[in-house]
C-alpha cells in the first residue's frame, strides 16, 4: 500500500531517491535545495537509507565524488541549485561524456546577478548542452516518481547517460502538497539494482577509463552519443508507460497533452506553472474557446517530433518560459519550439517570458494569454515578446 | 475551493502552523496546499504564504490574490502593508491582537463585506499557556473555531506531535477564547 503524506518537494525528492537505494551520495547544501540533503543524511543516520553519504566542501566535489563513485559502478545521487551548478559544472560536463548514469534533481533558481536565491528555470536551461538528459516537472508527485523514472532511464542500456529531474524553487521545492510514497518492495521490483556493463571497476579485468582521445576517435563518441539521448526519447516514454502500469500514475513521456486534440490555441509550458495554465484552459474552454496546454517534459533530448505532431494546424501557440535565452529576445524554450515546428509556417507562435528570480506566473497571466492569442491566430506569424508583469499584465516587446 | 493567505512575521511560524493546517486536511482525505513566500530572511520581517484547500486535487501553484480567509499573526502588520488587499465578500478573518474590532479600525476595503473576524490575543496566550509567545498554533486553534474547515482533532493531534501538549492547550484556548464578530 502507498502511503500519503503532506511533503515539500524537496522531502518528495529526498524520499524518491532513498527509494531508488542510491550507493553513494555527495552534495552541498544551496538554497532552495538544501533540505533534499538534510532529510537524506537524516535518512542515513537514523538507519533508514543505507548509503555513504560523503559530506564535501563544494559541489565541484559533489559531482567529482558521485563521477569516481559511478565508474566504479555505483548507483549515484546528488541535488543543487543555481551557483551551485555552476560551480559544478566541469565535472557535471564530464558525467555525461563518460556516459555514466546518475539522477541529480535541480531546484530551479534564478542566476544571479541581481543578487537573488528565488525560483526559475534559467540554472537548469543553462546547462542543457552538456550532454545530460532533462526532465522538467510540475508538482510534488512527479518529483518523487521521476527520480525513481529517472534511474531506470538512465541506466537503460540503449541510454546510459545521467539525468536531470528539474523542479521550481520555492513553488514546489517549498510547496506542502500531497504526495502518495510507493512501497519499498513495489519499487524495488520496477527498479532493478544498476549492473553496468561498460565500466567496470575490476583489479582482475582492468581497464583504462578516459585516456586522452584523438579527434577523429572522439567523434565516434560524440555520435554515439547523440544517438543515445535520440533513443532516450523511447525509453522515456517506455518507462513512462512501465511506472504507469505498476504504480497507476501515467505522465505521458516527453511531452504530456492535456485537451489539445481540437484545440486551436495552445499553451507550451514547463513545470510549476503548467497547472496554473491547465486551470486558466478550463476557463477559457467553459467561455467557448477551444484552448489546449502542450507540457514540454523532456527538454532534453528535444521530443522534437511530438511537438510537431501536437502543434501542427494549430491557428496560435504560446511558448512560456521561465528562463530567459540571451541573444534571441525570447525564452529558451520558445527557440527549442520554433527549430521543431520549422517546416510549420502558418503557425502564430507567440514568445512569452515569465516568472523570472521568484516573480509570480498567476491565473490572469495565462488567461489574458489565450486571450491575446484568439486575437492573433487572424494574423500569420507574431513576433512580439510577451513578458508577464505583476498583477496578471502582459507587456509586449517589439 | 477555499483560498487562505497567511500574513505574518519572520519568527512567528507562519509556516510551520500552515504546514499542520496542509497536514491535518490531508490527512482527513481532501487536498491541501502551502507555498511560503519568503522575503528578507531575518526575525521581523514581514512574511507571507499560500495555502489552499479542496475537495479535489488542486493544480494551481500561484499566489492567492482573492483570499476567502485571511490570517494575520501580528496587528501591526496592518499599518505596514494592506493585508485586505483582494479579500472576498463573505470571508473570514483571523488576527492575533489584543484590540477589540472597533480599535483595529479596519480599512474601508475590510467594512461591510460579510466578514467573519475572529479576535485572539495569541501571543499573551501563548506566552501564558506555552511559555513563549510565538502565536502560531495558538492561532490554528482560533482559525479552527471561525473556518470549521478542517477537522479540530486532527489539527489538535499534529500539533500535539510536532510541538506538544502545551501548544495544544494553547490552541484549545484560543479555540475558546477566540471573539467573533461579523463585519
Amino acid at each position: 500500500m502507498s502511503k500519503v503524506m503532506a511533503t515539500t518537494g524537496n522531502t518528495a525528492a529526498a524520499i524518491g531517491a532513498a527509494l531508488a537505494k542510491p550507493q553513494v551520495i555527495a552534495a552541498y547544501p544551496i538554497t532552495p535545495q538544501s533540505s533534499v540533503v538534510e532529510n537524506l543524511a537524516g535518512m542515513i543516520a537514523n538507519g533508514e537509507l543505507n548509503s555513504k553519504m560523503v559530506e564535501v566542501e563544494s559541489e565541484h566535489s559533489a559531482m567529482s565524488v558521485v563521477q569516481g563513485a559511478a565508474v566504479s559502478g555505483a548507483r549515484t545521487f546528488t541535488a543543487t541549485s543555481a551557483q551551485g551548478l555552476a560551480l559544478m559544472y566541469e565535472p557535471y560536463f564530464r558525467m555525461s561524456t563518460l556516459r555514466l548514469p546518475m539522477v541529480m534533481a535541480i531546484a530551479g533558481r534564478e542566476m544571479t546577478s541581481p543578487e537573488t536565491v528565488w525560483g526559475s528555470q534559467q540554472d537548469s536551461i543553462s546547462v542543457r548542452d552538456a550532454g545530460w538528459l532533462q526532465m522538467y516537472v510540475e508538482d510534488n508527485q512527479e518529483i518523487l516518481d521521476m527520480i525513481i523514472q529517472g534511474y531506470k532511464v538512465a541506466e537503460n542500456q540503449k541510454v546510459l547517460l545521467p539525468i536531470n529531474i528539474i523542479y521550481d524553487g520555492f513553488f514546489l521545492s517549498h510547496l506542502m502538497e500531497r504526495v502518495e510514497v510507493p512501497p519499498q518492495e513495489k519499487v524495488d521490483q520496477f527498479l532493478p539494482g544498476y549492473n553496468p556493463q561498460h565500466v567496470k571497476f575490476n583489479p582482475s579485468e582492468p581497464m583504462a577509463v578516459d585516456p586522452l582521445t584523438p579527434g577523429d576517435i572522439l567523434m565516434e563518441y560524440r555520435e554515439d552519443h547523440l544517438k543515445a539521448a535520440h533513443k532516450a526519447l523511447e525509453v522515456i516514454d517506455d518507462v513512462d508507460n512501465d511506472f504507469g502500469n505498476s504504480f497507476g500514475r501515467y505522465y505521458g513521456g516527453a511531452v504530456q497533452e492535456y485537451l489539445c486534440d481540437d484545440a486551436d490555441i495552445v499553451l507550451v509550458t514547463m513545470g510549476s506553472m503548467t497547472g496554473t495554465a491547465k486551470e486558466a484552459v478550463n476557463i477559457k474552454r467553459e467561455q467557448g474557446i477551444k484552448a489546449g496546454l502542450l507540457k514540454i517534459r523532456a527538454m532534453r533530448p528535444f521530443p522534437e517530433t511530438k511537438v510537431n505532431e501536437v502543434l501542427k494546424g494549430k491557428k496560435a501557440v504560446a511558448v512560456v518560459d521561465r528562463n530567459v535565452c540571451f541573444g534571441w529576445n525570447t525564452g529558451t524554450l520558445f527557440v527549442e519550439v520554433k527549430a521543431a515546428l520549422n517546416r510549420c509556417d502558418d503557425i502564430s507562435l507567440v514568445p512569452v517570458i515569465g516568472g523570472l528570480g521568484g516573480a509570480d506566473i498567476t491565473l490572469n497571466h495565462f488567461t489574458n494569454c489565450i486571450d491575446l492569442l484568439q486575437k492573433t491566430s487572424d494574423y500569420k506569424k507574431y513576433h512580439k515578446c510577451i513578458w508577464f508583469k505583476k498583477g496578471g499584465e502582459l507587456h509586449e516587446v517589439s | 475551493m477555499k483560498e487562505i493567505r497567511f500574513h505574518g512575521r519572520g519568527g512567528q511560524g507562519v509556516v510551520k502552523s500552515a504546514q499542520i493546517l496542509v497536514k491535518s486536511v490531508i490527512e482527513t482525505g481532501e487536498y491541501a496546499h502551502f507555498i511560503p513566500f519568503f522575503g528578507v530572511e531575518r526575525k521581523g520581517s514581514p512574511v507571507y504564504g499560500f495555502a489552499r484547500i479542496d475537495s479535489q486535487s488542486i493544480d494551481i501553484k500561484s499566489q492567492v490574490y482573492e483570499p476567502d480567509c485571511l490570517v494575520i499573526m501580528d496587528d501591526s502588520l496592518l499599518d505596514q502593508i494592506d493585508v485586505f488587499e483582494g479579500l472576498r465578500n463573505n470571508s473570514y478573518v483571523v488576527i492575533n491582537s489584543r484590540k477589540s474590532v472597533e480599535e483595529l479600525n479596519l480599512p474601508e476595503s475590510a467594512q461591510n463585506i460579510g466578514m467573519k473576524i475572529g479576535i485572539i490575543d495569541a501571543t499573551e496566550t501563548a506566552l501564558n499557556v506555552i511559555g513563549k509567545g510565538i502565536p502560531n498554533t495558538t492561532m490554528l486553534g482560533a482559525f479552527v473555531s471561525v473556518t470549521s474547515w478542517v477537522d479540530k482533532s486532527t489539527v489538535e493531534n499534529n500539533i500535539l506531535k510536532q510541538f506538544g501538549e502545551e501548544n495544544a492547550r494553547a490552541a484549545q484556548k484560543a479555540y475558546e477564547e477566540v471573539k467573533i464578530y461579523e463585519c
